[in-house]
């Protein structure tokens, strides 16, 4: 499935598309959801359950169960409703920075900071 | 009449508002980067603008990828903030300015800009931090009415910056041609940016260069970023980078030269290359 339209690829980058919109539809509808403190109650409450309810796929279910931020994008994950994902467990963008590069949070951050210099 | 007395343009990183609620603008960390905001603040005592026209960028609290809209003026009598999900404190509602929006919306539609309008909008940090900053008194941001004006960059295509620069200098031409009764007085802020990128591998991506370059063509030529397509920019600026499609709106509106009040500029706050200037229209 494609938009259609050719891309020049930008390395460690997805351009978010309608394609990816797509995809990630059911994923990205449930972590719009966590807007809600209710809604993250539950969430925590029955995991599995709560993905079922909004139509996630297996794969999708498994990348959340994984805490798998990677895979949750290559899934149609878009990166501003997975931070209200990640917000649950109180991971800020520097943890996930981290988890995403393959860095400490400390190395993440010295990068930050030398990009400064 | 009313009249612009000149564009703000400001990051809106979530954790900045959580650096404001413990009071940590003093700790080195965060110093260089508050800093910034005194000249800001000592220039809005000066010119007291009576509205806001907010150019921003939502992340997930009032659209959903159901409906995405491209361009989206508030015409609400207030807008509210809301829980985001990660636990930034939650403020005040803002005043709004419907007939402002109204003849917003008149103006920009007669100008064949196809907008969506908002009679309920709630705003989220990317309208909240900025006003925080800016005013950090409850009360003065209770005398500031604001009209948000949301821009597409959740879901590509996003709008060619050349568009968004189209549009600023038609949010110049509808405010220079409001009917108000009072003399009013009305400040642009573009909020976003500079470089960043916050997923992928590339997490973590900043680009001081390009950064440079684009606060130096504010002043003398504003247009310039306007050469580059949306994925030019993600690529050269990062995936949130693009946030600088809010600035350049917002320098536009001030409709031919600019002045620079004041300019920062501070690598990381958060993953972010965090800038803020302030732009007074040439005499």
């Amino acid at each position: 499935m494609g938009t259609g339209t050719t891309r020049h690829e930008i390395p460690g980058t997805t351009i978010f598309d309608g394609a990816e919109a797509q995809k990630g539809y059911a994923l990205n509808k449930m972590c719009f959801s966590f807007n809600d403190g209710t809604n993250r109650a539950a969430f925590l409450d029955d995991e599995e359950a709560y993905c079922h309810r909004y139509g996630l796929s297996d794969d999708q279910t498994k990348a959340i169960r994984d805490r798998d931020v990677l895979r949750l994008l290559e899934l149609g994950g878009h990166p501003y409703y997975l931070a209200k994902f990640a917000g649950i467990f109180r991971l800020d963008v520097q943890d996930l920075g981290a988890l995403q590069t393959g860095l400490s949070k400390e190395e993440f951050q010295a990068r930050l900071v030398a990009a400064g210099r | 009449m009313a009249r612009i007395v000149g564009s703000i343009m400001s990051t809106h990183v979530p954790s900045i508002a959580g650096a404001m609620s413990r009071h940590a603008e003093g700790e080195p960390y965060w110093k260089p980067f508050f800093d910034g905001y005194e000249p800001v603040r000592a220039w809005l005592d000066e010119v007291r603008p009576d509205v806001a026209v907010v150019v921003h960028n939502d992340h997930g609290l009032n659209f959903f990828l159901d409906k995405m809209p491209t361009f989206a003026v508030g015409c609400a009598p207030q807008y509210l903030h809301a829980d985001e999900g990660w636990g930034i404190p939650e403020v005040e509602p803002f005043p709004g300015d419907p007939q402002l929006s109204w003849h917003l919306v008149e103006s920009l539609i007669g100008e064949e800009f196809d907008l969506t309008t908002c009679q309920e909008m709630l705003v989220d940090h990317a309208v909240t931090n900025p006003m925080q900053l800016c005013w950090p008194d409850p009360d003065d941001r209770a005398a500031i009415r604001i009209v948000p004006v949301t821009v597409n960059t959740v879901m590509f295509p996003y709008p060619s910056a050349r568009r968004c620069y189209a549009l600023g200098e038609a949010i110049g031409r509808a405010i220079t041609s409001y009917d108000a009764e009072e003399d009013l007085k009305v400040v642009l802020m573009g909020t976003g940016g500079l470089s960043h990128q916050l997923e992928g591998r590339r997490a973590g991506f900043i680009n001081k260069e390009f950064d440079l370059r684009f606060l130096e063509s504010l002043t003398e030529e504003p247009a310039w970023a306007t050469q580059y397509s949306g994925e030019d920019l993600v690529r050269l600026t990062g995936s949130q980078g693009v946030e600088l499609l809010m600035w350049l709106t917002a320098r536009a509106a001030l409709l031919g030269g600019a002045r620079k009040v004041t300019s920062n500029y501070h690598i990381p706050i958060s993953n972010t290359a965090a800038g803020t200037v302030v732009l007074e229209p040439a005499a």
